[in-house]
């Protein structure tokens, strides 16, 4: 877990100096397209954190696998925070570009409604006395709020929006050049790591919380 | 050596830095409320384990 700590501290530094001071200015948006290198990341994780919560309440529920509610319990307020993340830093960039910190677009619509399935899952689990029953709840609502996970990804090709498609996850060739391009993906895998290492420590914790009966967990905690 | 009007950021410094500002902000809260997870969660499992304990006795 610190490794994962190190390798992302140090991609987020290298993706952070050469995002801001070495990358050259976008001809269209000048230094403001500089937003992306925390934008992106905060976006493609806010629905990577959904996808993995839903994973692992849908493992939890066909399997019952018990590691598996812990690891949705702990998925859920980081991709919130995320989620949160890549809404305030896109309305600090749309004020800008399109002229507004916030529009009704399909893709900031269907982010807040992420947001939105994060605070539910958040709530649903701790609105039951029955810890069991509140895990089993919220993962299944973590599972058919999934639906929204695609409709964030392709909404802006299937409807018309102000926001621009996808520049490095696509079919073909990315649409930015390696200067620039480089310190974004190095600033994806950074927070990559950093997803891993937080999701390792929150699991941690929770498995010793929902464990707390067992003799290993009270022979650790004395040792 | 930092470029020549880095800080301003050609004229976007007022939506970059906050930007940024930002998600850094949320990466240290991210640590720190995991940290603060797992030190409650130890306290509630030692005060578990000193109740059983004193019933024990």
């Amino acid at each position: 877990m610190p490794w994962f700590f190190v390798v992302a501290a140090g991609m987020i530094g290298y993706g952070l100096v050469d995002g801001l001071v070495f990358a050259p200015p976008d001809y269209q948006q000048g230094d403001a397209f500089r937003i992306i290198y925390v934008h992106a990341p905060s976006a493609w994780l806010s629905l990577f954190s959904y996808s993995t919560m839903a994973f692992a309440g849908a493992v939890a529920l066909i399997w019952r696998i018990k590691v598996g509610y812990a690891v949705a319990a702990a998925a859920a307020p980081i991709g919130a925070s995320f989620t949160l993340a890549a809404l305030v830093t896109g309305s600090l960039w749309g004020r800008p570009m399109w002229g507004t910190y916030w529009a009704w677009d399909p893709r900031l619509t269907s982010e807040l409604i992420l947001l939105f399935l994060y605070f539910g899952v958040i709530s649903l689990r701790q609105a039951f006395e029955d810890p069991a029953r509140g895990d089993r709840a919220s993962a299944l609502l973590g599972i058919v709020g999934f639906v929204n996970v695609p409709i964030v990804h392709f909404s802006v090709y299937w409807w018309n929006s102000l926001h621009q498609g996808g520049t490095v996850m696509r079919l073909g060739k990315p649409e930015m050049p390696g200067s620039m391009l480089w310190p974004l993906l190095a600033m994806l895998c950074g927070f990559m790591f950093f997803f891993g290492a937080v999701l390792c420590m929150r699991v941690r914790g929770e498995i010793l919380l929902r464990e707390r009966q067992a003799t290993w967990v009270r022979e650790a905690v004395q040792a | 050596m930092i470029r020549a009007g880095f800080w301003a950021m050609g004229g976007y410094a007022r939506f970059v830095w906050p930007s940024i500002g930002f998600a850094l902000s949320v990466l240290v809260w991210n640590v720190w409320s995991a940290l603060r997870h797992q030190a409650r969660t130890l306290v509630r499992v030692r005060r578990a384990l000193q109740m059983a304990r004193s019933e024990e006795s």
